[in-house]
């Protein structure tokens, strides 16, 4: 992290009217000394949340040294047009000298942000930004605020909105043991590469309650989290109960979004009827649908077959999850979705088929979004061939990294279109020890890579310092596409009066260098080892709290809070609600068939026991019945058709009235 | 060549025949020649040919002398709820002589969990005594079980069945899961047999059936709303992708749809080894009819997959079949009378699903596809019989003029049109669907084993003439590429020294749980949930005194099992 840390303070390299601040800066730029009436109250808007003070019990944990604070008093206006065009970099002013206590018992800061260019989805503009209370409270040139505001100088880097983790595993168990990043060690590190929102997955177990399993993660995240967080659940196993327990997470728990299992034969998997039943159950609760698209059924069978061969190494683990098993379960999916006409989240894309499935059935009209993760934006699978198993085994993922090592680049193109839209980083660390519980066989090493500290940086550096994406952009696929997805906008995902205080200051000539060393997950391994990545975070701020400056973190444990998202979001269900009007299908009137019907003899009843046979291949299969219809008895003595001959064996009922005429071609 | 299976069947004495002054057309060249037929084969090819006296001579001048068509796919005896198709084998053979196919194969489909090789007796029995042209048999797999291979193996080698059709539809009837139809086609691999499928994705149709029902939709209507090409294409795209990981030959039937059309043609373009067979319904017509008032008529197109409401549809398979991205025209000829379809007046799930074409397949390639000059006249052969007789490895026997093969063989005008018609078809069904339409090109002369049995308009057949054509596994045309992919397609593991890094501790887990590679997952301790168990990983309670990496804080609350050897340098990442 060396080359974060910039030498703020050195005198000789600021340019002069920032050299001073004390005794030159602000007070030369006063125009108006007089407090302002601004009522801030009128700018929290859509906030029905209790946003308690919690913090006064909790631990604080003081990172950073505040030397680097020059202290000034007053008011001032912000004045954007003062920028260091030279170089950017960030400069802190902290005016508050007698407020500054508040700041150590753990209410949020008011904060100026000063001279940045604030980037949302949709523009970029000068502007400087007042935060209060944890909300953004002004965005404009010439802002009037109150005394006592710290300043942070942005310089001219870009300002955005923090960034949105949608796919993290910071909690789910495997063999019973916890991954090495928890809640606090995961958020810490989402924290430090700028994302300051993350929604994690909660997987209950089969036949554990969803309620259950979902108040477990939000206790053990409430504790922990260091930035704000929602929870998708995954659905294990879809039987009728648990219908009641969907609608009252959706309505009563602020659950939006839900995963199915394509994959995971025997465990999470669900044949086709199951999950058109799920899509359609969470299609009417207005839910978005996760969906893990793998075809399980295949994937056991080339795992037992490579075992068969002895292969046991993690080089095992892609040759039995190869890409066209991802690409078939994603088609499978979008179609499911389209039938149901409900909206699909494809999580984790990884191979160049998949991906072009999604853009392929985008361009056909379908509801689906798709996306990548960090690991399969930066590497490619390669590394499973390597000689180091420990290192081979770190990638193990599903799906897996493609050892295709053209797909990075592709798939950074297609987000960058907007044929992918959402990066996720599918965060799940166990350590090298947890993975080793598979060194003999490759199906039992645990799945997950690390990447959300570095997530945003890699989107930078694989796809803006690229030039195939704008930064624009860059904000719509780290923060403000997953913020409208999951119905999260614009409280979060853009800077804005009233949105949530979640601003990272990037900087687009940062280097960074990703290593184990310096990261802050708890890993002993990072997938990244060694690359260089272009762009990166300076000064992240979240609820308003200055988190990461100069290369330090200072989080708190148990700061973040459970954000409830409302079902229904505008950007995936208006267009199905639309959808659904047009749809709806209507029968043919006919007059009554009243030609002659043929006697069909009752058949018995013929069906499959288990509920679907896709999971149960080869159970118990009834005998075979006898058939009554290739039997040459019956009861019938001459018929009235007994005159055609070809037909000597039907029976033919006609009705009373005689034949119709409605039987011939009109 | 050796042909089997021609001795002990029940035939008439062979005319002895020359044709002469047409031009022969084969699926790679088109040339004049005269053709002399004796004892039911091809004699000589050529001019002036030097003939016994007393020959009939059968005047083809101005027409075009071509292979006589092979229809793939036809049920002519398979039931529905207990009611066997209207046109059973002798109507329909008669009928597929009238319109210039010489050859059938049909679908024997035995109950689900029943014989197959009974089936195969049943049908053989049938067909021998009713057929009026030669024919052959695919099996259609109705349920897999473990001891089917036997059986399939027992068919392919010794009773000349070589193809067998997979059903992805037709839930809790025949439908088979993934897993089913990935061993199915590694069996079929082995023994050198066609994977046929017919692609439809049953799930996904019977939710579809249940909702429309709900809706008050009865009516033939329901049935192509239950069908949407979407869920055709997935199931294709999904066989597409078994079939690749299992590296078998597959060979959709009746594709009818244009994305199911372009995935088997995506799949060409990636290398797979994969046959798409467009039928004469496909080609000739479309769905709109299924929204038609005539409850009968609309009821008469019902099949599976239905026909495209698309209205573009017939034209864009028609191309593909010219491009050779489709390979062949069947017709999936399975009739069933007007009475028997009103068994499902009140339900479209109930109605017997299945078209005419048998007799009209021909003629609608040529029209469709030929007189519109997409394709030539030899393309026309290879799509209406040379195609299929490689792929079912009946080539050269039939499929082609030349010295040797059978005599099937077809005299077929190319200027004149016909129009088809309930009232003049060789069908029992009263509802043509094809009906009114207009068709250029039909044969003139049908030779079927060396006889006339078409000639000026008149049919001439006896019933049982046909014989069972015994078919080979391993037909080269499919599995030449199949045999070398075999070769190359071993995967490789990396040779590593052995892990000698600390392993997570999990004893107590994987004991109570063996570990199978099916059952796996990320959080995974067996399917029943078991009861709490203590976690050890997270009580503070531990054996160990100090531990050599106690200065890494953050791995206080985990146990670290270090080998005696001490930790390798294995773990960390270079």
């Amino acid at each position: 992290m060396s080359d974060c840390r910039r030498q703020w303070n050195r005198e000789d390299e600021l340019p002069v009217y920032l050299a001073k601040p004390i005794s030159t800066g602000p007070s030369q730029r006063h125009k108006s000394y007089g407090y302002t009436s601004i009522d801030f109250q009128q700018y929290a808007v859509g906030r029905n949340e209790n946003r308690s003070s919690r913090s006064s019990s909790r631990e604080r944990i003081v990172d950073g040294d505040f030397e680097a604070y020059e202290i000034s008093g007053g008011t001032f206006i912000s004045s954007p047009g003062e920028r260091d065009d030279g170089r950017p970099g960030v400069e802190i002013t902290d005016q508050t000298e007698k407020e500054c206590d508040c700041q150590n018992n753990g209410k949020s800061e008011r904060l100026l942000i000063k001279g940045g260019r604030v980037v949302n989805d949709d523009q970029s503009q000068y502007a400087d930004v007042y935060v209060e209370d944890g909300i953004i409270k002004q965005v404009g040139e010439n802002l009037i605020v109150p005394g006592g505001v710290k300043v942070i100088e942005a310089n001219g880097c870009m300002v955005i909105p923090g960034g949105i983790d949608v796919n993290t595993c910071l909690h789910k168990p495997y063999l019973g043991t916890p991954p090495v990043d928890d809640f606090y060690q995961g958020t810490k590190a989402a924290l430090a590469g700028g994302t300051t929102m993350i929604i994690d997955h909660v997987t209950p177990q089969p036949g554990e309650s969803l309620l259950e399993a979902f108040e477990k993660w939000q206790e053990v995240a409430d504790k922990k989290s260091c930035c704000d967080y929602s929870l998708h659940l995954d659905i294990p196993h879809w039987h009728e109960g648990v219908k009641e327990e969907l609608e009252q997470l959706v309505q009563e728990k602020g659950i939006n979004s839900f995963q199915v299992y394509m994959a995971y034969k025997g465990l999470f998997q669900m044949p086709d009827s199951q999950l058109y039943e799920a899509f359609s159950f969470l299609k009417e609760l207005g839910a978005v649908v996760l969906v893990h698209a793998e075809n399980g059924d295949l994937i056991a069978q080339e795992q037992s077959k490579i075992l068969g061969m002895g292969i046991t190494g993690p080089e095992g683990h892609p040759l039995s999850h190869p890409e066209e098993l991802e690409a078939e379960a994603v088609f499978r999916a979008i179609t499911l979705g389209n039938r149901v006409n409900c909206p699909v989240y494809i999580t984790k894309v990884m191979s160049k088929s998949a991906a072009d499935t999604v853009a392929t059935a985008r361009k056909k009209g379908s509801v689906v979004f798709g996306e990548p993760i960090t690991a399969s934006l930066a590497t490619d699978g390669s590394h499973y061939w390597s000689k180091n198993w420990a290192k081979a085994a770190a990638y193990v993922t599903s799906p897996p990294l493609s050892p295709d090592p053209t797909t990075p680049d592709h798939l950074n193109s297609l987000l960058s279109c907007g044929d992918l839209q959402v990066v996720g980083s599918g965060h799940c660390a166990y350590s090298t020890s947890q993975k080793a519980i598979g060194k003999d066989n490759f199906t039992l090493i645990p799945e997950g890579t690390n990447g959300v500290e570095e997530r945003m940086g890699f989107v930078w550096d694989k796809a803006v310092a690229s030039g195939k994406m704008d930064e624009n952009q860059f904000v719509a696929v780290t923060s403000s596409n997953a913020a409208k997805i999951f119905n999260l906008y614009p409280r979060k995902g853009r800077i804005a009066v009233g949105s949530d205080a979640d601003i990272v200051i990037w900087d687009p000539d940062k280097i960074k260098t990703i290593t184990a060393k310096e990261q802050q997950s708890a890993l002993e391994y990072n997938i990244f080892e060694g690359m260089e990545c272009h762009g990166g975070p300076v000064y992240v701020v979240c609820q308003g709290r200055t988190v990461f400056e100069e290369g330090k973190l200072q989080v708190q444990q148990g700061t973040g809070r459970f954000i409830s998202r409302k079902p229904f979001p505008d950007v995936a269900y208006q267009r199905i609600k639309c959808r659904t009007k047009m749809m709806s299908k209507q029968g043919v009137s006919r007059g009554i068939y009243d030609g002659p019907v043929y006697d069909v003899p009752a058949t018995p009843k013929y069906i499959t026991p288990s509920p679907s046979a896709k999971t149960s291949p080869t159970t118990h299969q009834p005998p075979p019945i006898r058939n009554l219809h290739q039997s040459n008895f019956s009861l019938s003595g001459a018929q009235i058709d007994d005159n055609v001959p070809r037909r000597s064996g039907h029976r033919i009922v006609a009705p009373p009235g005689g034949r119709s005429n409605i039987t011939s071609l009109g | 060549m050796s042909f089997q299976g021609k001795k002990n069947n029940p035939r008439v004495t062979s005319d002895k025949l020359i044709i002469k002054g047409g031009k022969i057309v084969n699926d790679d060249q088109s040339f004049y020649a005269d053709i002399y037929i004796e004892d039911g084969t091809i004699k000589q090819i050529g001019e002036n040919l030097i003939v016994p006296t007393g020959v009939k001579t059968v005047d083809a001048y101005g027409h075009i002398v071509i292979p006589g068509g092979i229809d793939v796919n036809t049920c002519l005896q398979a039931p529905h709820l207990g009611m066997t198709p209207a046109d059973d084998f002798y109507h329909g053979t008669r009928a597929a002589l009238a319109g210039g196919t010489t050859m059938i194969i049909d679908h024997a489909v035995p109950e689900p969990g029943a014989s197959l090789l009974a089936a195969y007796d049943q049908w053989r029995d049938t067909a021998d005594k009713r057929s009026c042209c030669d024919y052959s048999l695919h099996l259609d797999i109705t349920r897999w079980h473990d001891g089917l291979f036997e059986e399939l193996e027992h068919l392919v080698k010794d009773k000349g069945v070589n193809s067998f059709l997979i059903f992805m539809a037709y839930k809790d009837k025949y439908q088979s899961s993934d897993t089913q139809i990935y061993e199915m086609f590694s069996a079929m691999r082995e023994l050198g047999a066609i994977a046929l499928v017919h692609a439809e994705n049953g799930d996904i149709i019977e939710e579809e059936q249940k909702k429309l029902l709900d809706l008050g939709i009865t009516g033939p209507e329901g049935h192509v709303l239950s069908h949407p090409e979407e869920v055709e294409t997935e199931a294709v795209y999904r066989a597409v992708t078994i079939a690749k990981q299992a590296n078998c030959p597959l060979y959709i039937t009746k594709v009818m749809s244009k994305p199911a059309a372009d995935v088997i043609a995506k799949a060409r373009k990636k290398g797979m080894v994969i046959y798409g067979e467009s039928i004469a319904a496909g080609l000739g017509a479309d769905g709109s009819h299924y929204w038609s008032k005539d409850w009968a008529k609309a009821a008469a197109f019902v099949m599976s997959p239905p026909l495209s409401p698309d209205t573009s549809t017939p034209e864009y398979l028609s191309s593909l079949l010219s491009c050779g991205d489709l390979q062949l025209t069947a017709s999936a000829h399975c009739t069933f009378s007007t009475a028997q379809k009103a068994v499902g007046k009140d339900n479209f799930t109930l109605i017997p699903e299945g078209t005419n074409g048998i007799e009209e397949r021909m003629s609608i390639v040529w029209d469709k596809a030929v007189a519109t000059g997409k394709m030539d006249e030899n393309d026309f052969v290879s799509v209406t019989s040379t195609n299929a007789a490689k792929i079912f490895n009946l080539y050269p026997r039939k499929g082609r003029i030349a010295v040797g093969s059978d005599a099937d063989i077809v005299i077929w005008n190319t200027k004149e049109t016909k129009i088809f018609s309930a009232k003049s078809h060789n069908l029992t069904v009263e509802v043509n669907i094809f009906e009114g339409m207009e068709c250029r090109g039909f044969p003139v002369v049908v030779i079927s084993q060396g006889r006339i049995v078409l000639e000026d308009g008149k049919l001439n057949v006896t019933e049982g003439s046909g014989r069972f054509i015994p078919r080979k596994a391993f037909p080269d045309f499919v599995f030449k590429r199949i045999k070398a992919r075999g070769r190359m397609a071993d995967a490789r593991g990396v040779p590593r020294g052995n892990y000698d890094g600390p392993v997570h501790d999990v004893i107590s887990m994987t004991k109570s749980v063996p570990a199978t590679p099916t059952t796996r997952g990320p959080s995974c301790p067996g399917k029943t949930p078991l009861g709490p168990a203590r976690n050890l990983h997270q009580s503070g309670f531990t054996l160990s005194g100090t531990q050599m990496d106690d200065h890494i804080p953050r791995r206080t609350s985990q146990k670290i099992v270090a080998p005696p050897g001490g930790r390798s340098n294995i773990t960390s990442l270079s």
